[in-house]
């Protein structure tokens, strides 16, 4: 019999709407996947057995009455806790909201589930989604299913995890500066962030709302195209959503995967990469860049100066904004109340519950953003951050005038053993250093697996120029077609 | 020299409103200061007549028609609050007595 877990989610879908095999399941060997490894994985905060069997249920009816469903009706998918999910816990990996049941659903949820998509459970992850290793959550981390000694990226770590241990065919993520990339790139999976404004954000709880996306994880290219064109699309209730088609995404990937890359034109970061990335990323992305090149594509490197400055300014940045952001987590409306004793005043209860309520990470960077926003510091930090993202916009749009895609190593190193950057919070904001450019700018960027150094993933980021989605879409199946995907040791 | 004192982040957290340790105070600080340090470098930019961008989507006044939606039930809001009483949620006093 197969193993349904590890099909894809497009031949999932197709077998589903075939009559092939009942969405019902496709749902159960996943849940007993997850049963199975999740003790060890730990890619998961909340499973939702019941749910998931009920939605299943619903999608076997829908077709048993002869109802049209889409591509993707019937297959499961897990869901990153920064999304409000109707009914069920949304942690944000966060001890200040354990408990809270939201009553409303994201929209990237709405989506999901008007698609006939099955919602499996909430995937672990950094807390407030900052962080590069899920080291930060307050549940625990999750781990590499490549190594369980190793860290699965960040922030999305579970989210990837539970892509790369074949406990769900897909998930989504959230990609403010790589957590969608990076865990992809490190666990060997395919991780893309839309362009800024092409997904929803409504019921993300935020971070830096001026960098936020949400988008597909998936162990194909193909797969996250069909999810991208799931949950991509104007959304009235996001005023910072563009109001736009969709790029085709799918059709895209359905082209590159044919393998011809004539003409495409393909520039190489001079800044990213380098003496930047670790000798064994850097020859897996030579090697991938080779074998585009082989398919037809025109490789030419390209400079973008501004870029080096890309992560000072982002550390500035997305600190301010969450500064301001997690000021809704005040004891009030939801969550963690602490020291309300009846004799403390509302400040001190304020304080104590924040002080209680997030962990190290969060407490750095809301005072760090605090500072950068203060009177006297203003212009010298977040000011001048403000401009350089300017400067690297610039950079993006010169570069897009001779290439069609920007190209570099998703990340500098493979993923690293536990505690190993933990200690010095600026160590593990280098994990960001390839990715963060995208987000300033807002165009979309994709990580496909490109190989392997010293036993572990290692993924080609593609950029493409704002509402140009597709491109990346191309050139990550394009070289799909020649790497093929990444299995994991049996776990 | 330190980006980043001891004292000044005291105060930062009292303004973020985190009752911080002194353990924390110590560990931070620390850590503040080489971040700072690091991120200090967008200043060798040089930037004085670029604009600022504050967001990277061109869209301006985004409003949506002035039509009246259904909002959550009240008690479906307050379900989620640490404490609520006659339809509200309840919080710790805000005034002195005597005020």
């Amino acid at each position: 019999m197969t193993d349904l877990t590890r099909l894809t989610a497009a031949e999932l879908g197709r077998r589903v709407g075939a009559g092939e095999v009942s969405a019902e399941e496709v749902t159960r060997a996943h849940l007993d996947r997850i049963a199975a490894v999740d003790p060890r994985v730990h890619a998961f905060l909340h499973v939702d057995a019941e749910g998931a069997l009920a939605a299943a249920r619903a999608v076997d009816a829908r077709r048993a009455a002869g109802g049209a469903l889409g591509p993707l009706a019937g297959v499961p998918v897990a869901v990153k806790d920064v999304l409000v999910t109707c009914g069920s816990p949304t942690t944000c990996g966060s001890k200040i909201l354990e408990g809270w049941v939201p009553p409303y659903d994201a929209t990237i949820v709405e989506r999901l589930r008007a698609a006939g998509l099955v919602m499996l459970g909430k995937t672990n992850m950094d807390e407030f989604a900052m962080g590069s290793s899920t080291e930060y959550s307050a549940y625990g981390p999750s781990c590499n299913p490549w190594d369980l000694g190793r860290i699965p990226g960040g922030s999305g770590g579970g989210s990837a995890a539970a892509v790369a241990a074949y406990e769900a065919p897909l998930a989504i993520g959230t990609d403010t500066g790589g957590s969608i990339r990076q865990p992809g790139a490190v666990t060997g999976t395919v991780g893309a962030k839309p362009t800024y404004g092409g997904t929803s954000r409504y019921g993300l709880v935020a971070f830096s709302s001026s960098l936020d996306t949400p988008g597909p994880c998936a162990r194909t290219v193909l797969d996250a195209a069909l999810l991208h064109a799931v949950i991509a699309g104007h959304d009235p209730r996001d005023s910072t959503s563009i109001p736009a088609p969709v790029p085709d995404v799918v059709g895209a990937a359905r082209r590159g995967a044919g393998g011809d890359l004539a003409g495409v034109r393909l520039g190489l970061v001079t800044e990213l990469g380098g003496d930047g990335a670790e000798p064994g990323v850097a020859a897996a992305v030579r090697e991938a860049l080779e074998a585009l090149a082989k398919l037809g594509a025109d490789v030419v490197e390209v400079s973008c100066p501004h870029f080096e400055y890309a992560l000072p300014a982002y550390y500035l940045i997305a600190p301010s904004e969450c500064s301001s952001n997690l000021a809704r987590f005040d004891g009030v409306r939801y969550g963690l109340r602490t020291g309300d004793d009846g004799t403390r005043s509302l400040e001190e209860v304020m304080s104590l519950t924040r002080e209680a309520g997030f962990g190290p990470e969060v407490k750095r960077r809301i005072i760090l953003g605090t500072y950068a926003l203060s009177a006297g510091y203003y212009d010298a930090y977040y000011g001048q951050a403000q401009k350089v993202r300017t400067l690297i916009t610039r950079d993006f749009a010169a570069a897009f005038e001779s290439v069609d895609v920007l190209v570099s190593p998703t990340t500098p190193f493979v993923a690293f053993p536990f505690g190993s950057r933990t200690s010095d919070p600026y160590q593990m904001y280098l994990a960001d250093l390839f990715t963060i450019p995208s987000n300033l700018y807002g165009g979309p960027a994709i990580s496909v697996p490109c190989g392997l150094s010293e036993g572990l993933p290692v993924g080609l980021q593609v950029m493409a120029p704002t509402m140009a989605d597709d491109r990346m879409y191309q050139v990550g199946a394009a070289l799909e077609s020649v790497v093929g995907t990444l299995t994991p040791p049996a776990l | 020299m330190a980006a980043i004192s001891r004292e000044e982040v005291a105060h930062l957290a009292h303004l973020a409103r985190l009752a911080v340790t002194e353990q924390e105070l110590d560990t931070f600080a620390g850590q503040l200061d080489v971040i700072l340090q690091a991120v200090a470098r967008v200043g060798e930019v040089a930037a004085e007549d670029i604009l600022p961008t504050s967001h990277a989507v061109p869209l301006t006044n985004v409003l949506r028609d002035d039509v009246v939606r259904p909002g959550l039930p009240r008690e479906q809001v307050l379900a989620g609050a640490p404490d609520a009483a006659q339809g509200r949620f309840r919080v710790p006093r805000i005034l002195d007595e005597e005020a």
